[in-house]
C-alpha cells in the first residue's frame, strides 16, 4: 500500500511517499523566509505553503519512484496548526484524493509525532512514554498500542520551544532560537546562572516554562544584555541546563510511574543536543532505553503524516472529505 | 479606570476571573505587556470564570486558540508574532468580535487599531519586586484613556 502524506500545519511545507509503512521519500521545504521576521509569519505560511505544495509533493512522488496512479491513499494534517496553513494541505490532499478515486485519511499533527518513532530502527515496543516538544507543544503520552495513548502531562502556559525562542529574542539571538542556544549553550558553563526550575505540584506531570522566561528576562534587566561571548554562552548553557533538566526529570517520571522500559522524544526541541544528552544519561541510568528521530523526523515533515495514514489505512479508517481544519484539535 | 498590583501569579488569576465573571459573548479584551507580566495567567482566570474548557496555555505560536465554554466560545488570541494589519486579517482574528465569542487578546499592542470601538484594555507591568505586577483595567464605558 502507498500513501502520500501531506503537512502543512506550521511553517514547514513537506510531502512524503510511504510504501508498506517504510518511508520512500520525504521533502521539507523549510521557509527561511521567517528568519527575519523573528517567527513564524501566518500571511507568509499560508502564502509560501500555497506556492510551494505542488512543487514540493511533485518531488516526493519523484523521489519515492511514485506515479500519482500509483498511490492507494492520500492523508494530511487537519490539526492543530494554523488554520490558514492547514488549509493548504488538507484541502490538496482533499482534492487529490477524490479526483484519483482514493480514499483520504485526515491525520492529527500529534499522532504523527507520536508515531513516527516506530519508523526508526530500532523502534520502541508498546507501551512506551513519549515527550512531544516542540515550540507549539510540550507534553508527556503513555503510549500504549496503536491509537491507545493517553496524555499524562503538559504545559499549562509556554511550549519549551517557545521558551527557548523568547529568550533567544531576548538575548538578540535572533530565529530560529532554539538551535542557537543549544549551540551557544555548549561552549558555556550549565552552572554559572542558577535559573528556576518549576516542578509544579509534587505529583504532577505538567509543566510550566513561563518562570524561567520571566527569570531570564530579569537577569537581562539586572545585568545588560551579555556583551562578553562568554557570559552570553554561560547564559544560554544555564538556561538550558534549567528546561532540560525538567523535562528529563517529568520523562523519567513518567516512565517510573507507568512502568514501561521504552522512552521516545519527538518535536522541533527534541533535536537539542543538550535535551539528547542529558536525557539519555538519565534513561541509562535508570534502565530504561531511549528512541529518538533522526533530526530530519524531529522537525515538521510528510512522512511522519504518511506513516499515520498508512496505520490507519492499514485498519480501514478513511476521512470524510467535508473533514475541516481544527486548529486547536487535541491528542483524543 | 482601576489600577490593581498583585503580589503573585495566583492573584493575577484572581483578578482574571473577576474580571472573566463580567464578561459576555462579543467582548473583546486587549491584553498589553512585556513578555511573563502575567497576560497568559489572567487569561486563564477569565475563561475559568467562564467554564470554558481546555489548557489555557500561550498560544504564541498558535496563534488562536478557541475554548468551549458555557454560554460563549473563548477565543485566546496572542499577537506576538503579528507584525501588522494584514497578518492579524489573514489569521481571521476579526472575524471573532462579535457573539458568541469572547475574544482575549494577548500582544493587542501589534493590533490596537483593529479593535472595536468598545473593548476591555487591562495593560500589565512587572515591578520592582520581582513577584509584583501592576494591572490597569480600562472598561469599554471608562472612555477613552
Amino acid at each position: 500500500m502507498t500513501i502520500l502524506g501531506i503537512e502543512t500545519s506550521c511553517d514547514e511545507t513537506s510531502a512524503a511517499v510511504i510504501r508498506d509503512g517504510k518511508i520512500c521519500s520525504n521533502v521539507i521545504s523549510s521557509q527561511y523566509v521567517h528568519r527575519k521576521y523573528g517567527g513564524v509569519v501566518p500571511e507568509l505560511a499560508s502564502r509560501a505553503h500555497q506556492r510551494l505544495i505542488t512543487q514540493v509533493v511533485e518531488e516526493a512522488l519523484q523521489n519515492g519512484s511514485c506515479g500519482i496512479r500509483d498511490l492507494d491513499a492520500v492523508a494530511a494534517t487537519y490539526g492543530p496548526g494554523l488554520v490558514g496553513a492547514l488549509l493548504v494541505g488538507l484541502n490538496f490532499g482533499k482534492a487529490l484524493a477524490y479526483g484519483l478515486g482514493i480514499p483520504f485519511v485526515g491525520v492529527n499533527h500529534m499522532e504523527g509525532h507520536l508515531y513516527s518513532v516506530l519508523l526508526g530502527e530500532p523502534a520502541p515496543e508498546f507501551p512506551f512514554v513519549s515527550l512531544i516538544v516542540s515550540g507549539g507543544h510540550t507534553l508527556l503520552v503513555h503510549v500504549r498500542g496503536p491509537f491507545l495513548h493517553d496524555v499524562l502531562g503538559q504545559t499549562r502556559d509556554d511550549a519549551a520551544g517557545e521558551a527557548f525562542d523568547k529568550v533567544a529574542k531576548m538575548l538578540g539571538l535572533g530565529y530560529p532560537g532554539g538551535p542557537r542556544i543549544d549551540a551557544l549553550a555548549a561552549q558555556g558553563n550549565p552552572r554559572a546562572i542558577r535559573f528556576p526550575r518549576s516542578y509544579l505540584e509534587q505529583d504532577t506531570l505538567d509543566f510550566s516554562f513561563s518562570g524561567i522566561k520571566t527569570a531570564v528576562l530579569y537577569y537581562v534587566r539586572d545585568h545588560g544584555l551579555p556583551g562578553d561571548p562568554s557570559v552570553l554562552a554561560d547564559v544560554c548553557a544555564s538556561f538550558q541546563q534549567s528546561v532540560v533538566d525538567v523535562l528529563v526529570r517529568k520523562t523519567l517520571r513518567a516512565a517510573m510511574m507507568t512502568g514501561v522500559r521504552d522512552v521516545a522524544i519527538a518535536g522541533g526541541v527534541s533535536a537539542n543536543a543538550g535535551l539528547r544528552h542529558e536525557l539519555g544519561k538519565a534513561c541509562t541510568a535508570a534502565g530504561k532505553r531511549l528512541f529518538m528521530p533522526h533530526i530530519e523526523f524531529c522537525m515538521d515533515n510528510g512522512a511522519m503524516i504518511g506513516y499515520v495514514g498508512w496505520l490507519k489505512r492499514n485498519r480501514g479508517i478513511r476521512s470524510p472529505l467535508d473533514l475541516t481544519a481544527v486548529a486547536g484539535l487535541e491528542l483524543a | 479606570m482601576t489600577a490593581i498590583v498583585t503580589q503573585s501569579a495566583a492573584e493575577t488569576e484572581a483578578l482574571g476571573r473577576e474580571l472573566g465573571r463580567g464578561l459576555q459573548g462579543g467582548d473583546v479584551v486587549a491584553l498589553t505587556g512585556a513578555l511573563g507580566s502575567g497576560k497568559t495567567r489572567f487569561v486563564a482566570g477569565v475563561c475559568q470564570a467562564l467554564g470554558a474548557v481546555g489548557h489555557f496555555g500561550s498560544p504564541t505560536f498558535t496563534l488562536i486558540n478557541e475554548y468551549p465554554a458555557a454560554r460563549c466560545t473563548v477565543i485566546h488570541a496572542d499577537m506576538y508574532r503579528i507584525a501588522d494589519r494584514a497578518q492579524a486579517y489573514d489569521v481571521g482574528l476579526m472575524e471573532y468580535f462579535r457573539p458568541p465569542f469572547v475574544c482575549l487578546i494577548e500582544w493587542a499592542e501589534h493590533v490596537l487599531d483593529l479593535l472595536p470601538p468598545e473593548h476591555y484594555l487591562i495593560a500589565f507591568e512587572h515591578c520592582t519586586d520581582e513577584t509584583e505586577r501592576r494591572i490597569t483595567i480600562r472598561r469599554p464605558d471608562d472612555g477613552a484613556a
